[in-house]
């Protein structure tokens, strides 16, 4: 197997007795798009600060191009950053800005010139070389800021929440830039966010991180389809979860209320009698039963939020309730709250939640 | 709105009689030097001495290096409290403001003792170590402005994330201060400086003390032992303090715009 990129290794964050960080590893491929992905406190800046220098680690090895950096100053590590408040320089221009690593390598004059129109065409904004950043949108700045950030080629690109500050629209055009961008130059790049939506859709790999940890690295669609834990089912993507009880462990049975739905080889050693949490996905689960759907469920319309496109129903089955979309029709009026109604899914969608 | 407006100008108008009554009397005071006449003749007097002159000069060229002494000071250590020492804001603070409660007159006679001609560092044994230690004395009396227009000037910075911005792209220590951190605070240093100035200028105490030909002793020789030279004097200062504060605002076009717009 090829030697990663960027290694951390075993790598632990204490301040004082508080443990923000405890033994993070991860191995990132030349040219990979990853992603870290939590809520607030999680640690997932923290290990982005220290792959940068801004934080020391307490224990634990970071290593980048086979090269361990992990007491390396920042300017001695050639890592580029794009900050969550943009950090441009107010007293440079935008050409100033994305010239300024390149003076302080003591580049010649004619070579930053043509570097910073380089970037100024990669980043779309050729005209703006001369303005300050104060002339600027949001969006702009923070485009000049990953500009300036990859202009030095660094050898890895590190987003710290760089979209959390622009308003939706914006957010949404320059992820995909972002992404294209890093794409065309295949700079390894590690991107910290807390928006699921923005790791999902961009990342080659996401680590979800909670209390200090990664409790599971994978693909969008690993992470979003396989979840590993209860926490990551239930901090990406919407999660309807069923309380259920094991009725006969060897055929895989479980109650959901007063219902019965078969499970085969997913129990993970659960005994008869014991009660577990069972998840669904909202799209993997229909209103009246559908081909391909091998179980269903009775119950009764609690909710209904006409959304446009869009109808999102909510299902009282028991004590549980079950939240799911169904695309507006023209020609079907939706359902109506107290009606009786029947879901279905595959019991291969269901996941039981550890 | 309109009674608001009438009192507004009411107010205007008493505060700047208030300021300028006392300024416009002494002003004609200066004029009557030639009996009978206003007349030029005690700003030809004041500007003709040649003790005039060389004092001003003197005090100009300490004024300078006691902003000099000054920024190389106060911008490096109010940045680095800003930026990794926060706790040692109050006790910083407090220090700064010693001058304002322990007298200049204190200041130097322990400047006297501890560095005279027998001490080891003995600053008073020559012209130029009496003046460098003027210098230095006049930095510390200046502190509690340069410190606080500085430290008022890097609150409106992101000095952490400019810091580490700077880091990243390869920075070290020196081309963080003299190329990201000063440039962007130049407006509160120009302050700093300017009330550095005016300090100096018109220093008495630590100049007389350590006996240097200082404009503060000359203008308290003149006032001392003339009459309308010292009301001439007192309008000069006034003109360079003006000529002070105009150079500043003119700088300031050229200072840059921090304004860190949301999007």
């Amino acid at each position: 197997m090829a030697e990663p990129f960027l290694s951390i290794q075993h790598v632990r964050k204490s301040y004082g007795t508080n443990t923000v960080v405890q033994d993070f590893s991860l191995d990132v491929e030349p040219g990979e798009f990853v992603s870290f992905l939590g809520p607030s406190g999680c640690g997932k800046t923290t290990v982005l600060r220290m792959v940068a220098g801004f934080e020391e680690p307490s224990a634990g090895k970071i290593v980048v191009a086979g090269k361990d950096i992990t007491r390396l100053k920042p300017n001695q590590r050639n890592v580029g950053m794009v900050f969550q408040a943009y950090a441009l320089f107010p007293n440079l221009t935008v050409a100033q800005n994305i010239g300024f690593g390149l003076k302080v390598a003591g580049m010649a004059k004619a070579a930053i010139d043509a570097r910073v129109a380089e970037m100024l065409d990669i980043i779309k904004l050729p005209q703006m070389a001369d303005r300050y950043p104060y002339q600027l949108s949001g969006g702009q700045q923070q485009r000049i800021a990953l500009a300036r950030a990859i202009a030095p080629k660094p050898k890895l690109l590190l987003l710290d929440e760089p979209l959390s500050a622009l308003d939706a629209k914006v957010r949404v055009s320059l992820r995909e830039e972002i992404r294209s961008i890093q794409k065309k130059l295949g700079i390894t790049t590690i991107f910290v966010t807390h928006d699921q939506e923005e790791a999902l859709s961009i990342s080659d790999r996401i680590a979800v991180m909670y209390g200090g940890k990664a409790e599971q690295v994978g693909t969008p669609f690993e992470i979003y389809n396989r979840p590993a834990t209860k926490f990551v089912a239930n901090f990406v993507g919407t999660l309807n979860v069923l309380e259920g009880k094991v009725t006969d462990a060897a055929s895989g049975k479980v109650q959901v209320n007063t219902q019965e739905v078969s499970l085969k080889g997913k129990l993970n050693g659960s005994k008869s009698g014991d009660t577990l949490s069972l998840a669904l996905r909202p799209e993997a689960i229909s209103l009246a039963r559908q081909p391909g759907h091998d179980t269903s469920l009775s119950g009764e319309i609690a909710e209904v939020h006409f959304l446009g496109s869009v109808i999102r129903v909510r299902v009282g089955i028991g004590g549980n309730t079950v939240s799911l979309d169904t695309f507006n029709n023209s020609t079907t009026p939706p359902p109506v709250v107290g009606d009786k109604a029947d879901i279905s899914f595959s019991s291969g969608d269901m996941l039981v939640l550890h | 709105m309109k009674s608001g407006k009438f009192w507004a100008w009411v107010v205007f108008g008493i505060g700047t009689a208030y300021f300028f009554i006392p300024l416009l009397a002494t002003f004609e005071f200066s004029l009557r030097m030639r009996r009978g006449v206003h007349s030029f003749d005690a700003y030809q007097v004041v500007l003709g001495d040649p003790r005039f002159q060389a004092t001003f000069l003197y005090s100009v060229i300490a004024a300078i290096f006691t902003i000099i002494l000054g920024v190389l000071i106060v911008v490096p250590a109010a940045y680095w409290i800003r930026l990794r020492l926060p706790q040692l804001r109050p006790i910083v603070e407090f220090i700064t403001l010693l001058p304002l409660v322990i007298p200049a007159i204190v200041i130097v006679f322990g400047y006297i003792r501890m560095y005279g001609s027998n001490s080891p560092l003995p600053f008073l044994a020559s012209d130029l170590g009496a003046s460098a230690l003027l210098v230095i004395g006049y930095a510390t009396l200046a502190l509690p402005y340069m410190y606080r227009a500085v430290d008022t000037g890097l609150r409106t910075i992101d000095v952490r994330t400019l810091t580490e911005a700077a880091q990243i792209l390869g920075a070290g220590w020196s081309t963080i201060i003299a190329r990201v951190i000063l440039p962007n605070v130049l407006i509160a240093v120009l302050s700093g400086a300017f009330l550095t100035f005016a300090i100096v200028i018109g220093e008495f105490t630590m100049a007389s003390l350590l006996n240097r030909p200082a404009f503060g002793p000359y203008l308290q020789n003149i006032g001392a032992n003339r009459a309308y030279e010292p009301a001439a004097l007192a309008i000069i200062a006034f003109a360079i303090t003006w000529g002070c504060m105009s150079l500043i605002q003119i700088l300031s076009r050229f200072a840059p715009k921090s304004a860190n717009r949301p999007n």
